[in-house]
């Protein structure tokens, strides 16, 4: 019954993926295409005083300048707006609604031109004159005006006393800085013209019923007259969950000019979208001198947007991590004059449990204890802000089975005490965390008697193995091989499904498609039941399986109907079910994933060179679908988490309020060369409570944690505590 | 600004061979390489991450060396022979390459994968590389933000038929 899940399957997109033949949002063709290209601001706050569109109309080729005063009709309410990732505070942005400048790289025009080129040089001549306004884009300039967020988890016990009567105690602000999730696919969007006001839209995001619910409001229209399909997202990390500009602009020009509009941001224009904000976490730890945990407290100062209230859980974290009599948590937001910030891989525990970890390192230290030792000192069997267990929690075996894995008992806890010729050697740990959620997906089944089935959903696969995975169980709960499965995704006309985020999809959709399967086993025995001298007579459901193209049953394969017959007996040729499948509410355990990363450096302290030679990550995510995919994704958390540790900052100058390094040179990912050994662990973790499957999603956790461990390396392996990330060679040598 | 400024340049006809079949395009002298392909010939496989060759992912095979199709003027190719990510498998067979990324799970969200594959083919064709230190260090310039790095270098070791 379970051919494939639990195996290393290969993808089952691989080979359009290796082709070429895999078809991106900006690539899918339409008679009598023409080109948007947008012009955008270069103030961050403001009027549009004038907008010259002249000269740009009168270069050959161009068809129309959009702009705040000829557009087609948008709504003018903020529900229209919201969309279902929208946060809940706050008027979300409008692209070329009116004449008001909210941040730079806002567009204020499109051009459209009959190709790409032409619009592309015709947008250099629309000349625009602003009546700018003062502003503020700087964070810590601002942070006194930081004001509360009105929901912070609840305080336990008196958290400032504790703090100010321990016998050691650690507190630290850490710098987290603005991030870019930088897909390798340009943000894109082809609507294509279907006659009458119909448009199909080939949009890249993580949600085609989100983008599907959103362009109906925004632009009026009825459910069938817009059509989202996504087959393929060239990379999302988050910044698909919301609708982008570019999928408002196509619309909006679609429909103005009756024609199909591809409209593709440029790099540079995607430093325009949301990010990870900047936060400030200030965190203080208080311990017996027993090594225990007395007080925790961790506020955090995060950047949002004028327009929106953006934030996540940065803070909370250590009510799942770490047993303290005393804590306490905020989250404060700095109104700037920048676009509203978005979900970004592992958004919240990403920068917060960076912190919370890299303190917890400095505390260690100051206790004169193992990382380890102090992380196991004050283990915690229960999310105490819920006070409730865990569906199941193997940290412990993480941090086990990854110091074994690592070699930490041969550590010297001294620091720049261990080297490599002449580079000094560091090595750190740190604990990841994030949450097992699951959302209510519907999946269809059509099962054909020849054996084959066609499974589909309107979730998207942005590269996390949904078609796969989906595919697998599809195959094992059906009985058939998984060539005879065929996998349709992302197309908003296809049964109902979230966005595709927080690690929720793979157990969501998984238990959908058994959900489906079970309708059409369901089916089939019905068919099978009827047939003359049926073994499966007076079988109840529960005791029947699809296995090798027969219904049988559970416990005797023998008694067994093939599929083939039992439709042939029903005259059917097609057994069609579909399902949407809940959860059952437990309000009786806390979900998360958790892990433990050990990282090697070595650095070159004359040049300040700092190498990550070793990541060892073991995690605990539940049961992992695909082994060979599962890796993969914390392999990319694991390298995201070098990115954050050593690379990635967006560099604003303040003087302006623009982004200075908006491209893909100047904003550093790692690279190939900058990445070395990483082992994944997957630590065996049954979970007889969270869901039938036992699985818990693996799309963040690979990345929490790790630039925690990295900046600790770097400390044992220099001596130099660094707290504002990234930790680039020039406060190595500083 | 003078009117003459405003007006789109002569078109040029440009021929290419590309994937062994000879095309003969008009196209403004500013039109990239990449966007000819993929605008002008239908052939997306190859993708555009930057425009300004920091990615990657724009590359082809240009007489059968690694290019930035991204900073090459289509104009300047004329007459010479592009090997896109369209190209690479024959009947229906794939590529040795293509198998191995397939093998080694050398990608996720797929993007960055024909200009890796087609990187990976020049490499292999250059002969520099010789273990996964020098394949790391001359794969940089194709960028993988889905982080698949480590299986990319097993990847092109698998068709290096090397450890």
């Amino acid at each position: 019954m379970n051919a494939y899940v639990g195996t290393p399957t290969s993808r089952v997109d691989g080979r359009a993926k290796v082709t070429g033949a895999a078809k991106y949002a900006g690539e899918f063709p339409a008679d009598g295409l023409v080109h948007g290209f947008i012009v955008e601001a270069t103030i961050p706050r403001g009027r549009i005083a004038r907008l010259d569109t002249s000269a740009a109309l009168k270069v050959n080729g161009v068809l129309d300048v959009l702009t705040h005063a000829n557009r087609p009709p948008l709504a003018g309410n903020d529900e229209a707006w919201k969309d279902e990732v929208a946060p809940e505070k706050g008027s979300p942005f409008r692209p070329l609604y009116d004449d008001t400048i909210k941040f730079s790289g806002q567009p204020i025009a499109l051009v459209v031109a009959e190709d790409w080129e032409t619009a592309k040089f015709a947008a250099t001549l629309v000349r625009v004159e602003y009546k700018p306004s003062s502003f503020a884009t700087d964070l810590e300039g601002e942070r006194s005006s930081a004001a509360e967020m009105d929901k912070p988890l609840k305080p336990r016990g008196n958290a400032a006393a504790a703090l100010a009567r321990a016998a050691v105690r650690h507190e630290a602000d850490y710098v987290i800085p603005t991030e870019h999730h930088n897909p390798m696919e340009l943000f894109a969007t082809t609507a294509v013209w279907d006659g009458g006001g119909k448009l199909t839209v080939y949009d890249k995001t993580q949600g085609v019923q989100n983008v599907h619910k959103f362009l109906c409001a925004v632009f009026g229209k009825k459910p069938d007259d817009i059509r989202v399909v996504s087959p393929y997202v060239g990379g999302a990390f988050g910044s698909g969950l919301r609708p982008q500009h570019q999928v408002v602009l196509a619309t909006l020009a679609a429909l103005a000019l009756k024609r199909s509009v591809r409209v593709v941001l440029t790099r540079q224009q995607m430093y325009g979208l949301g990010y990870r904000p900047m936060t400030i976490e200030r965190v203080g730890l208080g311990a017996k001198s027993d090594g225990t945990l007395d007080a925790v407290t961790h506020e955090a100062i995060a950047i949002t947007s004028r327009y929106e209230d953006f934030a996540r859980n940065d803070t909370g974290w250590a009510e799942q991590l770490y047993k303290s009599p005393n804590s306490r948590f905020s989250h404060k937001l700095v109104h700037l004059d920048v676009a509203t910030p978005c979900d970004m891989r592992a958004p919240g525990a990403a920068s917060g449990v960076c912190a919370l970890e890299c303190a917890m390192d400095e505390l260690a230290v100051a206790l004169k204890l193992d990382p380890i030792e102090l992380r196991l000192n004050c283990y915690s069997d229960r999310d105490q802000s819920e006070n409730l267990p865990y569906t199941s929690k193997q940290l412990r075996e993480c941090y086990a089975r990854g110091a074994e894995a690592f070699g930490w008992s041969r550590r010297n806890p001294a620091p720049r005490s261990m080297h490599d010729n002449h580079e000094l050697v560091g090595w750190g740990m740190a604990t990841g965390v994030w949450e097992a959620l699951q959302m209510p997906v519907a999946v269809r089944i059509a099962l054909t008697s020849n054996g084959h089935a066609e499974v589909s959903c309107a979730a998207s696969d942005i590269g996390t193995g949904t078609y796969t995975v989906v595919a697998q169980v599809a195959a094992d709960a059906l009985g058939l091989p998984i060539e005879n499965i065929s996998v349709r995704l992302a197309d908003s006309t296809l049964p109902q499904a979230p966005v595709e985020g927080g690690s929720w999809m793979a157990a969501s959709s998984a238990h959908a498609v058994l959900a489906a399967a079970e309708e059409v086993r369901k089916e089939l025995l019905s068919l099978a039941g009827k047939m003359p001298g049926s073994p499966l007579a007076n079988a109840e459901l529960a005791d029947t399986v699809l296995i090798d193209g027969n219904i049988a049953g559970i416990s005797d394969h023998s008694r067994a109907v093939s599929i083939a017959d039992a439709m042939r007996h029903g005259n059917i040729e097609r057994i069609a079910k579909e399902k949407l499948n809940h959860f059952d509410e437990d309000k009786k355990h806390a979900r998360n994933t958790h892990s433990a990363v050990f990282a090697e450096v070595k650095i070159d302290e004359q040049l300040g060179v700092i190498r990550v030679t070793r990541i060892v990550s073991a995690v605990a995510a539940g049961r992992i679908l695909n082994t060979k995919t599962g890796r993969s994704q914390i392999m990319g958390g694991v390298v995201w988490g070098i990115g954050m540790a050593l690379h990635e900052e967006t560099v604003m100058d303040h003087r302006f309020g623009r982004i200075m390094n908006a491209n893909i040179a100047e904003y550093h990912i790692p690279v190939n060369a900058d990445v070395h050994d990483i082992d994944v662990i997957f630590v065996d973790e049954p979970d007889a409570h969270i869901n039938k499957l036992g699985v818990k999603g693996l799309g963040e956790i690979g990345i929490v944690g790790v630039p925690a461990a990295i900046a600790n390396a770097v400390y044992h392996a220099t001596g130099k505590r660094i707290r504002r990330f990234p930790i680039t060679l020039d406060k190595l040598l500083g | 600004m003078a009117e003459a400024a405003h007006q789109i340049a002569e078109r040029i006809p440009i021929n290419l061979v590309v994937n062994g079949v000879g095309r003969t395009l008009n196209l403004v002298p500013w039109t990239t390489l990449l966007d000819a392909l993929r605008d002008h010939l239908a052939l997306t496989g190859t993708k555009k991450g930057c425009d300004h060759g920091q990615c990657g992912a724009c590359t082809v095979l240009v007489d059968g060396r690694r290019v930035n199709s991204c900073l090459t003027l289509a104009v300047m190719m004329d007459g010479a022979e592009v090997t896109t990510v369209e190209g690479l498998a024959s009947d229906g067979t794939l590529h040795p390459l293509q198998q191995a990324f397939i093998d080694q799970d050398a990608f996720q969200c797929g993007y960055c994968t024909s200009g890796q594959i087609c990187s990976a083919a020049g490499l292999l064709a250059e002969g520099h590389a010789r273990d996964a230190g020098e394949i790391r260090e001359l794969m940089s310039g194709n960028l993988c933000r889905c982080g698949a790095y480590p299986n990319i270098v097993a990847a092109i070791q698998q068709a290096m038929g090397r450890p």
